[in-house]
């Protein structure tokens, strides 16, 4: 089965988030919809600030509750989790959603060991002994490619290096075989050899259990090497989303042009010069109804100051005003090779 | 890149540390340094250990090439950095800009030093003084040289926004009034503001997202084709090192394993290591189109490197020997030097 036919896990339908500020309310996410389906990839790439971290974290009840303000709908195996009470929401999380967050240091208690870490979570969701629980953290340890487990669920999170904590972050979040992990720039703390590591963990782990999987990141590389499906953020919007092939092979948003242009090639001709973006990405409280993007955009028209129209072509779908044949002539002359050094 | 770059026979760097009659001689030369820092010192006399940053590293870095010090963290090309500006005291080894051994030099014989070689680090925000207006901070670099006077210090100081890229109006901002990128802006004026000869740039960019990054890395660019600057840009990131680098040098554990010249050192890698490294950087621009050698494990703690060959414990080529010796950094071709006994064909 494709996972095209697989049943829909998590479906978000035009999240919106607000925080109170001294200024007002700003709205950092808006109207942001994607779907999840069982066993599948989706990562939402975007640079600091386009809301990224904060989607997640909303969704998963995880905002503080005084200053944030949710709205939209998301549910999750066809259940509506926005309105649940914090205690509702935690049988959910931890047992069918695990999180893995970006710095495993800050994710982890350091006067605990990790192997009693992992035991807590266990049994804050099933009734299971002491013993039990331990033995499980052991199994889960070994599974996420620790070589000694039975010595590493006595350490400290101090004494493992970099990439034995992001694994011991990751076992926890798989204790309860959850059918969803939402991980938030899971790599982005490590090095390249154990970034890659890492990646190979996560797509074994999709492989052996199926697992759903969000993968929250800044780099388009990663995105490339994991996910099934890409939303590209951009000032609290999803501008572009689609499959993955599809979206790199013939990104729609001027936006995404500009990402990839950004980034040098490790192979092939070197650029003379990178197709850099111009200016910086605004700041919640200077976005308006208009394309956020349009201040950098050098396509930009006065049409783009109206809410961009969603526009689709096959499996992709852009929030952008331009259409084909101008688009692909457009991206051309972005993407083009002909700068080459 | 410069195509008149990549044919200069400076970047080619012939022969074992440049010592080729056909090259010029190098602006900055390091034979056999060594940096080490003890750690877990106690009052007890005698006790801590050392750690060796930088461990026996010869390099040259000659006049208009950009040379990339490439490494995992810990790799030590940070320290190695710190080392060339003389911004650490140098344990081991000399080190000598333009002929003039400064191994040694006290903060009076470096003065001068500092005028031709420069620093940017990677942080901007933490390089420069919360307090100080932009106009404070790179008018003080021009006073304490004594580069301009007067009237004159007014002029520089528009010169340096325009060559940045920043607005003169800029100047009388404080740096939390800007944004990483252009903080990072900032931090390169002051390091252009006394016309250095060589830039040591530490990680200049990562911490930019990467629409930013772009710009600097192409400024960095432009900047050396304009003003003739040499450059040694230390960064984890392959894929940028490429795109501004003549010549690379790869470390691990605080030595180099690998030096060449870009375009043949990222086609064809000579020591394993720097194949797994390149083969570990997953590609938006190559997608699946790649054999990724999965290394086990992670760098080693530089207080007990292994014995032999330090990459040895993680390398899939590894034999005995490697356990045994320590390979030596050796040209195996006119532009190649790589320490390894089993080099790749």
């Amino acid at each position: 089965m494709t996972s095209a036919e697989k049943p829909i896990l998590l479906d978000v339908n035009g999240l919106t988030v607000s925080f109170a500020t001294d200024r007002g309310m700003v709205r950092a996410v808006r109207d942001v919809s994607f779907s999840v389906r069982e066993g599948e990839i989706l990562s939402i790439v975007g640079e600091s600030g386009s809301g990224k971290s904060v989607t997640l974290l909303s969704l998963l009840g995880l905002h503080d509750r005084k200053t944030t303000r949710v709205e939209g709908m998301v549910s999750f195996r066809g259940r509506g989790i926005l309105d649940l009470s914090p205690g509702e929401l935690r049988s959910i999380r931890g047992r069918e959603i695990g999180l893995i967050s970006q710095d495993p240091m800050t994710a982890l208690n350091p006067v605990y060991t990790i192997g009693w870490q992992i035991a807590e979570q266990i049994r804050a969701h099933e009734k299971i002994s002491a013993r039990a629980a331990r033995k499980r953290a052991v199994e889960l340890l070994g599974e996420v490619g620790l070589s000694n487990p039975q010595e590493a669920v006595d350490r400290y999170p101090h004494q493992l290096s970099g990439g034995m904590r992001q694994r011991a972050v990751i076992a926890m979040a798989l204790s309860c075989n959850p059918a969803l992990l939402v991980a938030d720039e899971p790599t982005t703390a490590l090095d390249v050899t154990v970034q890659a590591q890492v990646l190979d963990l996560l797509l074994r782990l999709r492989k052996d259990f199926g697992s759903a999987i969000i993968l929250i990141t800044h780099d388009m590389g990663v995105v490339s090497e994991v996910a099934d499906r890409v939303a590209v953020m951009y000032a609290g919007r999803i501008v572009e989303r689609g499959e993955t092939e599809a979206m790199f092979a013939s990104p729609l948003h001027p936006y995404s042009w500009g990402l990839m242009g950004s980034i040098p090639p490790l192979t092939g001709p070197r650029l003379a010069r990178l197709k850099s973006i111009p200016g910086m990405p605004p700041t919640p409280d200077r976005i308006g109804e208009g394309c956020g993007f349009a201040p950098r955009c050098a396509f930009a028209r006065s049409a783009c100051l109206e809410r961009p129209p969603l526009r689709k072509i096959g499996t992709q779908a852009a929030l952008c005003i331009l259409e084909e044949p101008e688009r692909a002539a457009l991206r051309r002359t972005v993407l083009s090779a002909e700068e080459f050094a | 890149m410069m195509p008149s770059d990549r044919s200069n026979p400076v970047s080619a760097a012939p022969e074992a540390f440049g010592l080729s009659p056909s090259s010029p001689a190098p602006l900055m030369s390091a034979r056999s340094l060594v940096k080490t820092f003890t750690v877990g010192r106690t009052m007890k006399p005698g006790s801590g250990r050392t750690l060796h940053a930088v461990d026996n590293i010869s390099l040259d870095v000659f006049p208009a090439e950009t040379l990339g010090l490439v490494g995992e963290s810990g790799s030590g090309k940070s320290t190695l950095g710190r080392c060339l500006t003389r911004l650490y005291d140098i344990n081991g080894g000399t080190l000598s800009f333009e002929g003039t051994d400064i191994t040694k030099a006290d903060a009076r014989a470096l003065k001068p030093v500092r005028r031709k070689v420069q620093m940017i680090f990677q942080d901007p925000s933490a390089s420069l003084n919360p307090r100080r207006r932009v106009r404070d901070v790179l008018a003080e670099v021009l006073k304490v040289h004594r580069i301009r006077e007067g009237a004159g210090i007014e002029d520089r100081l528009g010169e340096l926004m325009d060559l940045v890229g920043l607005r003169r109006e800029y100047l009388d901002r404080y740096p939390h009034e800007f944004s990483g990128g252009q903080r990072q802006r900032i931090g390169i004026a002051r390091a252009l503001a006394v016309e250095p000869k060589l830039i040591v740039a530490d990680e200049p960019v990562s911490a930019l997202d990467v629409s930013v990054q772009a710009q600097i890395v192409n400024l960095f660019s432009d900047l050396r084709e304009r003003l003739d600057l040499t450059y040694v840009f230390i960064a984890h990131d392959l894929a940028v090192v490429r795109q501004v680098s003549s010549r690379v040098a790869v470390m691990y554990l605080g030595s180099i394993v690998e030096t060449g010249e870009t375009d043949a050192l990222y086609a064809r890698p000579s020591h394993p290591y720097t194949q797994a490294l390149l083969s570990a950087i997953p590609q938006p621009h190559n997608r699946g189109r790649r054999d990724r050698i999965l290394l086990s494990g992670e760098i080693p703690s530089p207080l007990d490197p292994p014995a032999g060959c330090k990459f040895s414990t993680r390398c899939p080529q590894a034999q005995d020997i490697c356990r045994q010796v320590r390979p030596v950094l050796s040209a195996i071709s006119a532009e190649r030097q790589v320490a390894c006994h089993f080099p790749l064909g």
